[in-house]
């Protein structure tokens, strides 16, 4: 059990670890209104990431996420502004997510086109159209129903957080308990040997692409609340955010392997870091290159005992 | 003919994994001579190359090239003592000319060195020549047909100024006219004094081309013949000559109505064609044939995994459209593929998962997975077939070879099939597992199933089955009946003598 969890466990210490530092060093981290400022910029990723381990799981990967976040946040302002409730907004956006999600699912499972080109031709042509249509304009103006999902600033924290351990928990159960979960790892892990088992791998694979465009669609609804208005260039990078955070929480980029729980471990911990440096008097321009050593650091230490495990086969081979 | 060889391979012994490849055996090859090697399938000929060429070490033995002996044996050292080997399938660039891919034989490859394109193509055109190839050297290799590739690779190996040229199954994918010109070939590359070592399964080609004949048999030089005087026939059973050995756990079972029924099948991605073959309840079916006969691909139109062009599939009566395993699998077809490790299991999932993989409804209800269910049902297989395991929680990597097989024959009984059909179920097993996965086979004979069992080899189709069905490029060539059938009969169907 141990050794299988092995890296959700060392994420986990670092962030103790990075904890136990800001609480001697610098208590003041902790305060309610840092806590909640850090929680609030990190939900999108979280709830993003949740999806993005799905679609890493089965093998695939998106880098079109962050496009997408930016066409479902503009199009959330510009339907609230018509004067849709709210509860019609998510649910619209949502499904105007999953589609896009879908048609880079279809593309990758049909067409068997590689997901990094297909998912880079995504992100472009997402990025350029809405630049295009909104011409950079922001969406202002924005009722205030739609605000703070019509809540008060205080309690709105509360619900958006609600939401994302709701999403994150039912996904971590679904992979762990469901068929679903289940034809989704054994298509990452050997997409031959999961077809020849009767999988529709395929289908596993738009599915997959489908969901994380819909929690990418959610995502885009709750981040847009936060604010009153909505700039056209919303999600720059912040697909990157997502495969490292799904990455350092241990899922393999080759699919088949990671967790759920990983994944939240790995937001937890790139999240926690950048404002952390701040506190502890680090330049501010450091916190990417230390976000991006961690990565390495985490994709090597995969690595490590894997070769060694080559070796030690060679080496019984040979004797 | 020079009294010293230009190769001599001197009492070779390899083993894999404890399992005995080649014991001693001795091979010659001189000036100007072209020298075949036959054998059954698995009989220890691509080892003996592999030794030659410096791919693999030998156990024992020595090497020595124009009577100086080898110490150590590389694929540098050999290509350097001008050893080339070609193989049916061409291993050539793709996307670079023809003349650049020779040149990556002929050239010293210093990687700042500037490039002489003229040379280049001069010297790719004179090597053409040489093996009377009327190619464009500035053609990209992937425009070529398989027996230009071929000529492109025997320039290739002769640029390197190879002495000895292995061809292995050359002639597997060229037409009779094709196969006549590389005969040209060949006897011109003779009269340059180069020595061949020529590999077959096509026996009047070796009657036709080679100076002498060894044939080799589980590892072993049954001998070395000159032409002259030598018939397919003598071939035949100097690749065979042997007793069956081991005990097979075949009863006879009372046949039950026709559970699979193959009718004119016909899938040209597959190359197989009008193939009909029918396997009542309770039978076991053992189909033979050559590698490169069709078998896998047959097994695999039936499938679904490449859906066939034409004919039909019945199972128990019904016609079944299987465009996809997911369809076979509902008609009641379970397929243990050959290759173990990339298709039958999924190496980093649970013993546990990989069971209820093919067949998860039954431990799910409404999506939802009863993993305790799941448990008890892989722990009851782990007892049944006796899989040797901690856990069934452990990965199925961590697992032998032979238990992994068990795994993947788990999966499919999991379905209760009313088909089965095994790729090679004992390839790569350990002796003790063997035995026991025949022992199973009759056991689910005996329970009403019907099993097609692909096989290479000859004592296992011939111990396990009822009946013999013989495939020959990609079709049907005949059925034995288990009285019948004698290893003879059996390879000269897959051999069409």
């Amino acid at each position: 059990m141990l050794s299988q969890h092995r890296r959700e466990l060392w994420v986990g210490v670092a962030i103790v670890a990075l904890f136990a530092a800001l609480a001697i060093v610098r208590p003041e981290y902790f305060g309610r209104g840092n806590l909640i400022d850090l929680f609030l910029a990190n939900v999108a990723v979280l709830i993003i990431a949740a999806g993005m381990t799905l679609v890493m799981l089965a093998g695939e990967i998106d880098i079109s996420v962050g496009s997408a976040f930016a066409v479902c946040a503009v199009s959330a302002g510009a339907l609230s502004k018509t004067g849709a409730p709210v509860l019609l907004v998510i649910a619209a956006v949502c499904v105007l997510g999953a589609l896009l999600g879908a048609l880079n699912g279809a593309l990758v499972a049909y067409l068997r086109l590689p997901s990094i080109v297909v998912t880079l031709a995504m992100m472009i042509v997402l990025r350029d159209s809405l630049r295009w249509i909104t011409q950079g304009a922001w969406v202002q103006d924005l009722p205030p129903d739609f605000q703070w999902l019509g809540l008060s600033q205080g309690t709105y924290p509360v619900a958006a957080g609600l939401i994302a351990v709701a999403i994150a928990a039912a996904l971590a159960w679904g992979l762990r308990h469901t068929a679903a979960g289940r034809v989704c790892y054994a298509t990452g892990s050997s997409r031959d040997a999961a077809r020849l088992a009767g999988v529709n791998t395929s289908l596993v694979t738009l599915c997959a692409f489908a969901s994380l465009g819909a929690l990418t669609g959610l995502a885009a609804v709750l981040n847009a609340m936060r604010f009153n208005q909505i700039p056209a260039n919303t999600g720059l990078g912040l697909e990157l955010k997502v495969i490292a955070a799904v990455v350092v929480g241990g899922t393999a980029i080759t699919g088949g392997r990671g967790t759920l729980a990983g994944t939240v471990l790995g937001v937890v911990l790139l999240g926690a870091i950048g404002p952390a440096l701040t506190f502890l008097g680090v330049s501010a321009y450091w916190e990417r290159a230390i976000q991006g050593a961690i990565i390495l650091v985490a994709v090597a230490a995969d690595a490590l005992p894997r070769i060694r495990h080559t070796h030690a086969a060679l080496r019984e081979a040979r004797a | 003919m020079s009294a010293t060889p230009l190769l001599a391979a001197n009492l070779i012994t390899k083993s894999y994994a404890g399992v005995r490849a080649l014991s001693n055996v001795s091979f010659d090859l001189h000036e100007g001579e072209v020298h075949a090697l036959v054998g059954e399938n698995g009989a220890g000929k691509s080892t003996l190359i592999k030794v030659m060429t410096g791919a693999v070490a030998a156990d024992s033995g020595t090497l020595s090239v124009a009577g100086a002996p080898v110490a150590q044996m590389s694929p540098a050292a050999s290509r350097a003592l001008g050893i080339a080997a070609i193989y049916q399938q061409p291993a050539l660039f793709p996307h670079l000319t023809v003349a650049e891919n020779i040149a990556f034989a002929l050239e010293p490859r210093a990687p700042w060195r500037q490039i002489d394109w003229r040379r280049r193509r001069r010297d790719a055109r004179d090597l053409l020549a040489r093996v009377g190839a009327d190619i464009d050297a500035d053609r990209l290799v992937e425009t070529l047909s398989m027996p230009e590739q071929q000529l492109v690779e025997i320039a290739k190996a002769i640029g390197s100024n190879a002495r000895v040229l292995i061809m292995d199954e050359p002639t597997a994918s060229l037409s009779e006219r094709e196969v006549q010109r590389l005969f040209e070939v060949v006897a011109r590359l003779k009269s340059q004094k180069v020595g061949i070592i020529y590999i077959s399964h096509r026996l009047e080609e070796i009657l036709a081309i080679a100076d002498r004949v060894t044939v080799l048999r589980d590892g072993s030089t049954v001998g070395t013949h000159a032409r002259e005087g030598l018939h397919a026939s003598t071939l035949i059973n100097l690749m065979i000559g042997r007793e069956l050995s081991a005990i097979f756990p075949k009863r006879a079972v009372a046949l039950g109505a026709v559970a699979l029924e193959l009718r004119h099948l016909t899938c040209k991605a597959a190359g197989v064609r009008d193939a009909s073959l029918v396997v009542r309840s309770g039978e076991i079916v053992g189909l033979a044939g050559l590698v490169g006969s069709g078998r896998t691909e047959l097994a695999q139109a039936v499938f679904g995994l490449m859906p066939p062009d034409s004919g039909e599939v019945l199972v128990h009566g019904q016609p079944i459209a299987a465009r996809s395993p997911a369809a076979a699998i509902d008609a009641g077809i379970g397929y243990l593929p050959e290759d173990r490790k990339q298709h039958g299991v999924v190496p980093e999932m649970a013993i546990e998962h990989n069971m209820s993989l093919a067949n998860l409804a039954a431990v799910a209800r409404r999506g939802l997975i009863d993993r305790a269910g799941e448990r008890s049902q892989a722990e009851r297989f782990v007892e049944q077939l006796r899989i040797k395991t901690a856990s069934v929680a452990s990965d199925v990597e961590s697992l032998s070879g032979g238990n992994q097989q068990k795994v993947a024959l788990a999966r499919w009984l999991a379905t209760s099939p009313k088909v089965l059909i095994l790729d090679e179920p004992t390839q790569g097993v350990d002796v003790g597992s063997k035995s026991e996965i025949h022992a199973l086979m009759q056991e689910l004979a005996e329970r009403g199933l019907a099993v097609l069992m692909i096989s290479s080899e000859l004592p296992e189709i011939l111990g396990m089955s009822d009946r013999i069905a013989v495939m020959r490029a990609g079709t049907i060539a005949g059925v034995l009946s288990r009285e019948e059938a004698t290893q003879e009969r059996v390879l000269a169907m897959a051999l069409g003598h």
